[in-house]
């Protein structure tokens, strides 16, 4: 329906992350009954992003700046590097603008069932970071089997930089009461009990 | 107390039946019919609009009619004449294998929402084999009831299997140590918060039998044999993990022979014995195991009840076969007791007829259900 541009223009919307063939049908028909608002503008920012955006080549973090807007502020401190699994984390973490350091993507967590391994997860960009500026490492990665698993392997891997590597505490949700929570959450909350300050 | 109630149900294209609109309309409902007439998809259908692979642990993509294709079940519930809407199927876009939810028109943000929700109950005929079956029969069955009274159990239990299965793939590809140790810490952590569920379960269940919660029938004892409950009954949870964490690096080389894990959650066994003498109920008779059967979903009903505040949907898949005169009579007035809403099938309507002045009636046939009364049953001098 709608000829092979139509086709094609949904085929490629329905490849991206939270769509599927109906939505992406309903996100090109919007576009088609209003070109000029909506297709135009949206093709042209598209065109400019995909030209101008590129990966830091010290973070991994999208930016039109190379080094990026983070790694280039020099007001950031430099001896604190938060290691975060996707861009969109790092965004997530910008936005609560508790985090002054600096950051590290390291593109995928290991997943044994998932196929990701060791091999595939490029740490020499990072250890070339570790040049006696940084004194501590953030892993800010999910909490899942996965992502805990890729913490544990990573503080292995950067045990040897005497570098002291901390991660993100899991446990009782601002606003949530105990009685609530599960047993897994909860144990885990006591375990990372800290002094009243 | 407070009870869940279907008060109407639809099903498109699930198994036998292509199109059904029903309304219990009664708190006891009998559904009756020849074998294959479809009594059985019609309470699998109610199991499923709970979170989890309902009562026949069936894969999402099987269970639309035909074998292929999209299904979907949809229900209007009731708690305290609240009414909410839930409905599950088969994610719309082919290939029709991932299973959605709907609440009340919605998506609802995790399943936890669904579960929250609904609550049901089961008792089937091929639960008759549990006695007989491999441990790994009875895990399951302990960890559906642990998860009915508390979801967070059914995460735990899919952390642990999930961290399980990456070691035994890690670790049959040669190992990277520290990888592997990220999975051990993993599985001790939740096959600690797993025996942790386990054991509440049974010590909820053990009192609620205790206190009569399925009295006239058998009062039976659920005992959990397993190596880190018996850890867990004399140390602290965090010295457990630790000591399985290090039992699990210092036996690699064996799981890596045996392509298993030598400690942890499915190392766990569960013994089901008479409270009063001890027999292990694997000893009974088939009949007094189908009356203890019952004894614990009645049981667990009343668990259910308790830590959720509201009876769950009992949905008794040919409950008299088995049992002697004495208990259908002792399961009719015991359901008639109850606040819950109860689904249940037989072949034989003339088998419920004690419950005429207090059940529904639905003839099941042709993918259909239609209101029929209960048969006169000549009484037996």
């Amino acid at each position: 329906m709608g000829g092979p541009e139509v086709e094609r223009l949904i085929a490629l919307l329905a490849k991206l992350p939270g769509m599927g063939p109906r939505s992406a049908r309903r996100a090109a028909l919007r576009m088609l009954a209003e070109p000029e608002t909506r297709m135009l503008p949206l093709a042209a920012a598209l065109s400019e992003a995909a030209r101008t955006v590129s990966a830091c080549s010290t973070c991994g973090n999208l930016d039109t700046r190379n080094p990026c807007m983070v790694c280039a502020d020099n007001a950031r401190d430099r001896s604190l590097v938060c290691v975060v699994e996707t861009v969109s984390d790092l965004w997530a973490l910008e936005r609560t603008h508790t985090h002054h350091g600096l950051y590290h993507v390291l593109g995928a967590t290991l997943s044994a069932l998932g196929g990701v391994t060791p091999a595939d997860i490029d740490l020499s960009l990072l250890l070339r970071r570790l040049d006696g500026t940084v004194r501590e490492i953030i892993l800010a990665l999910p909490a899942t089997v996965d992502g805990a698993a890729t913490t544990h392997w990573l503080t292995e891997k950067l045990a040897a930089s005497g570098i002291a590597v901390t991660r993100l505490a899991h446990g009782v949700p601002i606003g949530g009461s105990l009685d609530i929570l599960d047993d897994g959450t909860l144990a885990t909350a006591l375990k990372a009990r800290r002094p009243v300050e | 107390m407070t009870a869940l109630r279907l008060e109407r149900l639809t099903l498109s294209r699930f198994r036998n039946y292509e199109a059904l609109d029903w309304r219990p309309g009664a708190r006891l409902v009998v559904i009756a019919g020849a074998n294959g007439s479809g009594k059985t998809n019609l309470l699998e259908a109610v199991s499923l609009l709970g979170t989890g692979r309902g009562l026949r642990g069936a894969a999402t993509a099987t269970l639309a009619r035909g074998g292929q294709g999209a299904w979907a079940v949809a229900a209007r519930l009731a708690v305290d004449g609240e009414r909410f809407e839930v409905a599950t199927g088969t994610d719309p876009e082919p290939p029709h294998e991932r299973r959605v939810f709907r609440l009340d028109g919605a998506a609802p943000r995790s399943q936890a929402e669904i579960a929250a929700r609904v609550a049901t109950a089961w008792i089937t005929p091929q639960m008759d084999r549990l006695f007989g079956e491999a441990a790994s029969g009875r895990r399951r069955f302990l960890d559906r009831l642990a998860a009915a009274v508390e979801p967070a159990h059914a995460r735990a239990l899919a952390a642990w299997e999930t961290a399980a299965a990456s070691r035994r793939r890690v670790l049959a590809e040669g190992g990277d140590a520290a990888w592997l140790a990220g999975f051990e810490e993993a599985m001790a952590r939740h096959a600690v918060a797993v025996t942790a569920g386990r054991m509440a379960l049974a010590r909820e269940l053990n009192a609620a039998l205790a206190a009569g919660a399925a009295a006239p029938f058998p009062v039976v004892r659920l005992v959990l044999d397993c190596a880190i409950a018996a850890a867990l009954g004399g140390e602290p949870a965090l010295a457990v993990e630790e000591g399985l964490r290090a039992a699990l690096v210092g036996a690699r080389a064996a799981d890596r022979a045996s392509g298993s894990a030598s400690v942890g959650a499915h190392r766990a066994d569960l013994r089901i014995e008479d409270a009063a003498s001890g027999l292990d109920a694997a000893m009974a008779s088939t009949g007094e195991q189908k009356a203890m059967l019952v004894g614990i979903v009645l049981g667990h009903a009343a668990v259910v009840a308790r830590s959720r505040g509201m009876a769950p949907l009992l949905l008794l898949d040919e409950p008299l076969v088995h049992l002697d005169a004495g208990r259908r009579a002792a399961l009719f007035a015991t359901l008639r007791g109850l606040d819950a809403q109860a689904l249940m099938t037989g072949t034989e309507a003339g088998e419920f007829a004690p419950l005429a002045d207090a059940a529904a009636l639905f003839a099941c046939a042709g993918g259909g259900l239609s209101p029929a009364p209960f048969p006169t049953v000549p009484r037996a001098w």
